[in-house]
């Protein structure tokens, strides 16, 4: 299959062994990768602020850099979902409606690519290491993917998965969420970082890189034992 | 200035003229009758009359409510009797039922039919009210009483305990049975209060730490006869 | 900012800064998540279980005209006698001249939100009236003269030893630590009350338009006692809150009080369907309801939240929000608090003063998930900050967007703005800029890798 990589901005940016662990195991799985480099940011910043206009924008941008794509696959289930749920309700009765459509049903996260449109749970990876999972809201909640993950954890030689409690809590990153209300957030990832520190893992392991920063800022700044690291960077892992 | 019904019924009507979708369901659920189509959603009230009877006794222990089972109608006297020389009451209130009565004979403290002269003072001042019931239902141990058959309606929670005697064939599988037998008894009459009791009262108000007796009674007891 | 923003972001984030009281709630939660689960796995479909309580609400709050006109028929046919009221001065005004016709003295309520909307103590107390409520949580608020904290359980916040102290000062008790004392105290004390009272004011979980009837859902009897023993018996109730058939509440009742409290049912569910009857015993002589607008309709004009108005108040969407639980429910000045409060109030009082509450969220979604009746409610905090920014932008957020668009539609300039980001952000860490100052004071950020995505996938597949 081409599969055609979805790289977040700030992945882009900041965290770009995501997104070329990402490509390495998609490749391994003998995939032809592209990355169109004409994609930036999907508009999630501005539609969560209410900026639905400007958003509107980042969204018909889009569909324009993802044309043709046989399959869309993004190492961010927040990003992904506003892709596949948040682009249809910006562009509905507009003319690009039925193409937001398209792209949605296109449109996969990674651990749900594996697992649900591949049927790959094994991907031959290793690692030797205590890890436990953090579930990112839009995963869980807009994308329904739950067990996809731990699916693709369990098959990886040598990881040992902790649960946690606080299991489905959030981690307080919601975006500019973050920066406005300083203050909550921080709580919020008090509770989450807490318990993710608490299971005694080596690493703290998700599908949304953008909880990875949030939590993983925290955890840095505490002084707490535990490491962020996406679950591409996991499944790319075969030494 | 135009009345305030009128004013909130055309806001509605103007409200409306833009049509809501449906929820997003996860099937395709129908509008029917409501209690028919959950029914297999819902927790499960028995399929048989045995079968209800152990949900029934199951959901009222964890209730922290007191079912007493007894074979008839003279094992019941006895069964409330040597529950209140046990309890040490002194001062009993209960409604003026058939089934009651030899009930409240069988008693050696002080009795009142509270329904005949009502008294709200004397009756805060009882130890235990005894009731009959309309319905009982399996599925969440809730007991229905009334206005109407129930002997008013502080009988059943200004008393510190309150008893109910009744039938085994009282009992229900399910929420929606009870409410469409006493639409069937009552048609358009309904008793002017209807309530099901689901274990003595209770709150959580406190550090949500449960305590019962908040202000209805601390003890119920239901004296199932058959 | 408005005043009730400013009040917000204060209290929010001293609440926040509090770890024992975050503690404390996250505790007292904890035994109603176990139960919860308890009750929720008795259902046999849960998922379809809250499709049938959704499409109960949809049907009837999509046909409102037509089911309170049938309510309100069956309603004054049971004997009962119907006020209507379209805004909160109108609800108190109708009160207050029932009170008066009644030469009453003592008034004793039973938890009642819509009374909370409506400031009606506060009028009741200053016409002159004695009125007590009667529910433990809010008997403890009022003595506290404090709103509730949550909508289901007002005084979750306060601690038993505060709750003694307060006993001892209001009602003269030896002080104690234990719940089961303390309630017993508030026990006696009430017992008297509803004796003594001459009108009992109570809320209304569901009017039922089939009967007539109104439904009250309650666990500690105060509402049942409330409703009994004084002369007049008025009920306070949100138009929204009427359904079809009676049958409709076998699904409601029982879901309102697992997603509530965690309970199969509630203690006491009852219905009432006009004053004493001929024949009966006991009860009031009047029932009066009170049928309140206050911007309701306002909400049923926008199809696209109208099914915030199939809230059954369970108080659900709170228990899960960890906004709520981080903050605390005092912190959003609202009657109704948590993500319904948030999704509500913004219609019910001004987008302009109450839309800060739609921001305040992370978007978790754990509260649409938690909604026994199926509300998409943080979709719906999604809508309102939308609605907001149109009706009223601010010219910061203009610009933001604006600028940040303007970088994202040239990946030439994202790239290059990138490099420069990345090359200077422990510089740019130092600087007081909007949004990263706030963000990096208790976080860090990775330390930025020198070449983006972008540029080592070039040098990987040239």
């Amino acid at each position: 299959m081409r599969v055609s990589l979805f790289v977040p901005c700030f992945v882009d940016q900041l965290t770009p062994k995501v997104g070329l662990a990402t490509a390495k195991v998609l490749k391994r799985l003998g995939h032809e990768v592209e990355f169109r480099s004409a994609q930036t940011c999907c508009g999630q910043p501005s539609f969560n602020s209410g900026q639905w206009d400007v958003a509107r924008e980042a969204a018909i941008r889009a569909l324009e850099v993802f044309r043709g794509a046989e399959v869309v696959v993004g190492p961010s289930g927040s990003c992904v979902a506003m892709m596949r749920n948040f682009y249809p309700e910006l562009l509905k009765g507009t003319p690009h409606a039925a193409e937001a459509d398209d792209l949605a049903a296109r449109t996969f996260e990674f651990s749900e690519f594996l697992v649900k449109k591949l049927g790959v749970t094994d991907v031959g990876a290793k690692f030797a290491k205590k890890v436990t999972y953090h579930d990112g809201c839009h995963a869980l909640r807009e994308l329904r993917l739950k067990e996809e993950p731990r699916q693709l954890l369990r098959a990886v030689k040598g990881l040992e998965l902790i649960e946690t409690d606080e299991g489905d809590t959030c981690c307080g990153f919601g975006g500019l969420f973050s920066a406005k209300f300083p203050m909550i957030s921080t709580a919020m990832v008090q509770v989450k970082g807490g318990a993710l520190a608490r299971t005694g893992a080596d690493f703290v392991v998700s599908s949304d890189p953008s909880c990875l920063l949030q939590i993983g800022g925290w955890l840095s700044r505490e002084g707490k034992p535990i490491l962020p690291l996406h679950i591409a960077e996991v499944l790319a892992n075969d030494a | 200035m135009s009345d305030a019904r009128s004013d909130i019924f055309a806001r509605i009507r103007e409200a409306l003229k833009v049509k809501a979708p449906k929820p997003h369901l996860k099937t395709d659920a129908n509008p029917g009758k409501t209690s028919e189509v959950a029914k297999p959603w819902l927790p499960d009230g028995g399929e048989t009359a045995d079968a209800s009877l152990a949900i029934l006794s199951e959901q009222l222990a964890k209730l922290k409510a007191v079912l007493i089972r007894v074979p008839d109608q003279a094992a019941a006297v006895k069964a409330v009797a040597e529950l209140a020389s046990s309890k040490n009451w002194k001062k009993v209130a209960y409604h003026g039922h058939d089934l009651l009565r030899p009930v409240a004979s069988g008693l050696s403290c002080e009795t009142w039919e509270a329904d005949a002269t009502f008294d709200k003072q004397r009756l805060e001042g009882c130890d235990a009210g005894i009731t009959t019931c309309e319905s009982i239902v399996a599925q969440l141990g809730a007991i229905l009483v009334s206005s109407a058959t129930s002997g008013g309606r502080a009988l059943s929670v200004l008393p510190h305990v309150h008893v109910v005697v009744a039938e085994a064939s009282q009992v229900v599988p399910d929420l929606g049975s009870a409410l469409a037998l006493a639409k069937a008894r009552h048609g358009d009459q309904m008793p002017s209060m209807l309530s099901f009791i689901t274990g003595p009262s209770r709150t959580g108000d406190i550090e949500r730490i449960l305590v019962l007796g908040a202000h209805g009674p601390k003890e119920l007891y239901l004296v199932l006869v058959g | 900012m408005s005043d009730s923003k400013a009040i917000f972001l204060k209290d929010a984030a001293v609440n926040a800064a509090d770890g024992d009281q975050r503690a404390f709630i996250r505790k007292a939660l904890g035994g109603y998540y176990t139960n919860r689960d308890l009750q929720k796995a008795r259902y046999r479909d849960w998922e379809r279980a809250r499709d049938a309580a959704s499409l109960a609400k949809w049907s009837a709050v999509n046909d409102l005209a037509n089911v309170l006109e049938k309510f309100t028929a069956n309603f004054e046919r049971n004997g009962g006698v119907v006020h209507w009221a379209r805004d909160a001065a109108e609800a108190r005004a109708i009160i207050l001249k029932i009170a008066e016709d009644a030469k009453a003295k003592a008034i004793v309520k039973s938890k009642c939100m819509t009374s909370e909307e409506i400031h009606l103590n506060d009028a009741l107390e200053k016409a002159g009236y004695g009125v007590v409520e009667s529910d433990l949580g809010e008997f403890i608020q009022q003595l506290r003269g404090e709103a509730p904290y949550h909508f289901v359980f007002p005084c979750m916040h306060v601690k038993r030893e505060a709750i003694s102290e307060l006993f001892t000062k209001h009602l003269g008790t030896a002080p104690t630590d234990s719940p089961e004392e303390l309630t017993m105290i508030a026990r006696r004390h009430l017992r008297q009350l509803y004796v003594d009272a001459d009108i009992g004011i109570t809320g209304a979980n569901f009017l039922v338009a089939e009967t007539g009837q109104i439904s009250i859902t309650e666990n500690e009897g105060n509402a049942r006692l409330t409703a009994a023993l004084p002369r007049i018996h008025i009920a306070l109730s949100g138009i929204e809150k009427v359904v079809n058939k009676l049958d409709d509440l076998s699904v409601l009742l029982p879901m309102l009080a697992t997603a509530g409290a965690g309970q199969p049912m509630t203690c006491y569910n009852t219905l009432y369907s006009g004053p004493r009857k001929k024949g009966e015993c006991d009860g009031p002589e009047e029932f009066h309801i009170v049928l309140l607008d206050n911007a309701r309709t306002r909400l049923l004009a926008d199809p696209e939240q109208r099914d915030a108005l199939h809230c059954i108040r369970c108080g659900a969407c709170l228990n899960v929000c960890p906004i709520f639980k981080n903050i605390g429910g005092l912190a959003y000045g609202t009657t109704y608090q948590g993500p319904i409060g948030s999704v509500i109030t913004p219609h019910l009082r001004g987008l302009k003063q109450w839309n800060h509450l739609s921001g305040a969220s992370s978007l978790c979604g754990a509260c649409t998930d938690a909604c026994p009746v199926r509300i998409d409610l943080h979709h719906h905090l999604l809508h309102n900050r939308r609605n907001a920014a149109k009706e009223s932008p601010t010219l910061f957020d203009r610009v933001f967007h604006h600028g940040f668009n303007f970088v994202i539609k040239r990946p030439w300039l994202f790239a290059t703005g990138g490099r420069i980001f990345r090359a200077t952000l422990p510089l740019l860490q130092k600087l007081p800029l909007p949004y990263m100052g706030a963000g990096m004071k208790t976080r860090d950020l990775p330390k930025a890798p020198s070449q983006s995505f972008r540029d080592q996938w070039k040098h990987q597949n040239v």
